[in-house]
């Protein structure tokens, strides 16, 4: 079972130097405990850009497609057997990452 | 005839929650488990006044269920082969921690009371899939629509299942937190059918405490050493004790110094004692619920209100607010102290707590009473006029009025 573990943060700037070592000592047990499926940091949403191609014509907009406080700042993809573990994992990333986290099983 | 419908009844009661946590178990699927075991229920109703009752009614019905459920899976996957897939057992059979105990009931209890769901929904699914109770009764305890609870239902299970919630009892480092969560369920239940809300229900619903007071008590036969537990299980059986004399023939709330102490239920009491007793001689310090059992066990420990022990009383207030220092734990110390230290100490500490506490009926109750002790008659009547209105058990706010009415 795959879940997806968005991080939420609500201030730009990238992730400190402290952080930046839990999330990698975090990255490593993932790794070695064989949760580890994929992750990533991503840039401010101020760098997004929304394509609409539904119709054949691509329009193209600049800006992330919801506008809030609050927004995706990376993500986790863990394989857990079930949310127990999966909550455990994301309260210890939580922790490296130091923001808040938000988990979501995939299909 | 009647014989048999008792059988039914009591077959409800004690095999309800084996018979689909079993099932769950089985087929790893709460939706199957529930429809199964209602199921198996009808046929008994339709069976057992013909047949006679069955030397081991739970393993009639756990046979009866299982052949539903096996029939239901069998026509849902010709419809769809993937769903079959979906229903395999998640628990996977991971080996247990160690000590943990082996019940099923338990881990259909953790998997309906974890913190993944709401409250509401977990308090709903308990009562549902644990207690055995209809969706109608459910709903009617609650005050929502019977739809309404039934969508809360039907979403909780299927984030059960999308989520995978697993269906055991949690880590030993999970299991604190947990059985906190299923006592705070428990306690909400019990709540709610001690002072139920609404201008239509009863002021006190005898269904739901005695729900949740068997609930607890099957918790406790599955957590024997857990503290808290026990606590809970004291303060509820104290409560209960009381509740023949709480409310007047006129429908009245009755206040514990004004109860008939012979209307107490004695057996209630003992029990409770003895399990007050029982943590106390563990010397391990007290949480919530232990304490709340102890305050309850010094009241029903005085046979006239005015043996009560009020030092000890507030003893145990000071121990509480230590653990949970609540503004709501602050008034009651406050109805305490007045007792000892008179009204005008126990105004002034209630004063104090104006700022949180002032959409909360009972604030404006306890300053309206000792206002009204004080000989201040005109702020007393704005007091009981505010409790009034916020006031939403019925009981409550007959004892609210008449005192207020008999201001001078």
């Amino acid at each position: 079972m795959q879940y997806l573990v968005s991080v939420i943060f609500d201030q730009a700037g990238l992730a400190t130097e402290g952080e930046m070592a839990a999330i990698d000592v975090f990255n490593d047990r993932l790794v070695a405990e064989g949760h580890w499926v994929f992750a990533g940091g991503l840039a401010e949403p101020g760098t997004a850009t929304v394509i609409d191609n539904r119709g054949g014509a691509e329009m193209i907009t600049d800006g992330p497609f919801v506008e809030s406080k609050e927004f995706l700042a990376g993500f986790w993809i863990i394989e857990a057997p079930d949310l127990d573990v999966a909550l455990r994992l994301a309260a210890d990333g939580s922790r490296a990452c130091n923001r808040k986290v938000e988990v979501r099983p995939f299909r | 005839m009647s014989d048999i419908r008792e059988a039914i009844t009591r077959a409800h009661h004690e095999e309800w929650a084996r018979v689909v946590a079993a099932l769950t178990r089985r087929f790893g699927d709460l939706d199957i488990a529930e429809e199964s075991a209602a199921e198996a229920f009808a046929i008994a109703v339709e069976r057992w006044p013909a047949d006679g009752v069955p030397p081991n009614p739970g393993a009639w019905l756990t046979t009866a269920a299982n052949r539903r459920a096996i029939d239901r899976i069998r026509r849902e996957s010709k419809r769809d082969d993937k769903q079959k897939e979906a229903r395999m057992l998640y628990d996977d059979a991971a080996p247990e921690p160690a000590g943990a105990i082996d019940d099923e009931r338990l881990r259909l209890i953790f998997t309906c009371c974890h913190p993944a769901l709401a409250m509401e929904t977990r308090v709903a699914l308990t009562l549902r899939m644990v207690g055995g109770l209809t969706m109608p009764e459910i709903a009617r305890a609650f005050l929502v629509g019977e739809a309404a609870m039934g969508r809360r239902i039907t979403r909780a299970k299927a984030k059960i299942k999308a989520a995978r919630i697993p269906y055991r009892v949690p880590s030993e480092q999970d299991l604190p937190a947990r059985v906190s969560g299923v006592l705070a369920v428990l306690f909400l239940v019990f709540n709610e059918g001690y002072l139920a809300t609404g201008p239509g229900t009863d002021p006190v619903r005898h269904d739901l405490t005695a729900e949740a007071i068997r609930l607890t008590r099957l918790i406790r036969t599955l957590l024997p050493r857990d503290g808290e537990v026990a606590g809970l299980l004291a303060l509820m059986l104290l409560t209960e004790a009381r509740r023949a004399a709480r409310v007047s023939p006129r429908g009245e709330l009755v206040t514990l110094g004004e109860q008939d102490r012979g209307a107490w239920d004695p057996a209630l009491i003992a029990e409770g004692h003895h399990l007050v007793r029982e943590r106390l001689a563990t010397g391990m310090p007290p949480g919530r619920y232990q304490i709340l059992a102890a305050i309850n066990a010094v009241h029903t420990s005085a046979r006239d209100v005015r043996d009560t022990d009020w030092s000890q009383v507030v003893a145990l207030y000071d121990q509480l607010i230590r653990l949970d220092p609540s503004p709501i734990v602050a008034l009651n110390r406050a109805i305490a102290v007045a007792e000892l230290d008179g009204p005008e100490v126990a105004l002034a500490a209630v004063d104090r707590l104006e700022a949180s506490l002032t959409g909360y009926h009972a604030y404006h109750a306890t300053r309206a009473d000792l206002l009204r002790r004080l000989g201040r008659s005109g702020p007393s009547r704005a007091a009981y006029d505010r409790a009034i209105e916020l006031a939403g058990n019925t009981a409550e706010t007959a004892y609210l009025t008449r005192r207020r009415d008999q201001l001078g």
